[in-house]
């Protein structure tokens, strides 16, 4: 029994504990690396927990995210240089998904920028964070500061019944309930300072929570004592999200492909497609106006068997594209997968052809979501 | 009698025929499991070569033939529900059964008592 499976394993570098490890393995987490870290792939298993969380309220660590605090004088034009983003709609407290781009306009990262009163709350991923933090730092001036909040940790409370559960532990000088979608706010959580967003990456209502690191192992416990609320793993955030139709950076976009080609148009903030003034600006305003010659789809597939990343997608004999995140959907009961395909086969319904170990698969171009969001957008 | 692999399979040996599946421990490790890719009925396997894939909500895994034998027959219950692999693993959800073809490579296999204590020592 060998795995296929390969991981965002960061090679050479000594695996670190994240500030929950202990509390991770106390609750049964089987621990892999992951993003330079031991993270938790399970407890009770992937399906139990994937279900728990379309159903219930899930908790997941993902305190080997990068959160960065970048302040200073001239700060805003200067994240404009590096981010495609129209700070002067971006209002306080309400994060807002951005990219960092080379200069070619392939993606180096995928992030969420909050406004903050001294500065801007950046959140980038795991594996990337170095990386990110050598990036910025290099094309910053040097005015502009940039913080690694390495003592804060980030937990995600995701699932239908996660306000419920979230409202009865913290309080604040705003109700919870004043959070919609893509709003945060200062809270009290078990009488600790943490900042608290509506967003998440399950595609359900839920909670981002950055908090002190020495407080978290306490505040999960809290959070895990609500009836409605089971710590989740990384094996179930990764088929929710892709249930969700939500890209995971290193897999559904690279350096290697652009932010139209991956569908992430609303990246670019509206006023940024016609100034430009960010690194790829003249490839992605190009692609903007001609199209790509190849878009990222999803893709529903016939019969059981999952096609994973890096599978090839067919017409007849001919190559179209190579799937680059792919499994069973829990949900579905049945194999989705996201791909790069040729846009002239990429409109929903085309019928295509994905190979698995010698075999064809019978692939249907599906829009995305797979499973439709459920957000907290208000009335 | 039945023999076990450091692969994590088992094998249930009858005259000149075994049966093979994969361990309780094997199923534990791969979650929840979705689809099981078997041989074919006649294909020659050696031992130590590819002769199934388990895929599991997160990752496939390759299944090794434990030894050299011919395919006999492959469980028809794991296309209808592949789930009995995690349920019922060293019984309901075996994989293939196949010919002993080298019956001296059934020497070089564990016991139960030799594979408990392996997986022990994992």
């Amino acid at each position: 029994m060998t795995d296929h499976d390969a991981e965002d394993f960061v090679e050479d570098l000594p695996l670190e504990p994240l500030p929950l490890d202990a509390w991770h393995r106390a609750r049964g987490a089987r621990m892999v690396p992951f993003a330079g870290y031991e993270m938790p792939i399970q407890y009770e298993g992937i399906v139990a927990e994937h279900t728990w969380t379309r159903e219930s309220a899930g908790l997941f660590d993902v305190s080997h995210m990068g959160q960065l605090f970048i302040s200073g004088e001239g700060v805003e034009p200067a994240l404009e240089a590096v981010l495609p983003i129209d700070l002067t709609t971006l209002k306080h407290g309400a994060p807002r998904y951005s990219l960092l781009l080379d200069a070619n306009g392939g993606v180096l990262d995928d992030l969420m920028v909050t406004r903050w009163s001294e500065g801007f709350y950046l959140v980038v991923n795991g594996a990337t964070k170095w990386d990110d933090i050598a990036h910025l730092r290099e094309h910053l001036p040097d005015e502009v500061t940039i913080s690694h909040m390495d003592d804060s940790a980030l937990l995600a409370l995701q699932g239908p019944k996660a306000f419920a559960a979230l409202e009865r532990l913290v309080s604040g000088d705003t109700p919870l309930a004043s959070l919609t979608f893509m709003k945060g706010a200062a809270f009290k959580l078990g009488g600790v300072d943490a900042w608290i967003s509506r967003s998440g990456y399950t595609g359900e209502d839920g909670f981002e929570i950055s908090l002190p690191a020495e407080n978290v192992a306490a505040v999960a416990d809290l959070i895990c004592e609500q009836p409605e609320v089971k710590p989740i793993g990384l094996g179930a955030r990764d088929s929710l999200r892709l249930e969700a139709g939500l890209p995971l950076y290193g897999h559904d976009m690279t350096p290697d492909t652009s932010p139209i080609e991956a569908g992430l148009l609303f990246g670019i903030n509206k006023r940024r497609r016609t100034e430009g003034g960010f690194p790829g600006a003249e490839r992605i305003i190009r692609e903007i106006a001609e199209g790509t010659t190849r878009k990222w789809v999803g893709l529903k597939l016939e019969g059981r068997l999952p096609a994973r990343e890096g599978a090839e997608v067919f017409v007849g004999e001919g190559k179209v594209g190579t799937v680059t995140s792919g499994g069973f959907s829990p949900t579905l009961g049945a194999p989705i997968a996201m791909a790069y395909v040729a846009s002239e086969h990429a409109a929903p319904g085309t019928q295509l052809e994905v190979e698995v170990r010698g075999k064809r698969l019978a692939a249907t171009v599906s829009p995305t979501p797979f499973v439709p969001h459920r957000y907290h957008r208000g009335n | 009698m039945r023999y076990y692999t450091d692969e994590h399979e088992w094998l249930e040996v009858e005259g000149d025929t075994a049966t093979v599946g994969i361990t309780d421990y094997a199923q534990g490790q791969l979650g929840d499991i979705v689809f099981v890719e078997l041989p074919e009925v006649g294909a020659m396997i050696e031992q130590g070569k590819d002769a199934a894939v388990v895929e599991s909500v997160k990752a496939a895994s390759d299944v090794y033939a434990p030894i050299t034998g011919e395919i006999t027959e492959v469980n028809p219950a794991l296309e209808e529900d592949p789930s009995l692999v995690n349920s019922a693993p060293e019984d309901a959800g075996w994989f293939f059964k196949m010919t002993i073809a080298a019956p001296a490579e059934l020497d070089k296999l564990m016991d139960e008592d030799g594979y408990k204590a392996f997986v022990e020592s994992l």
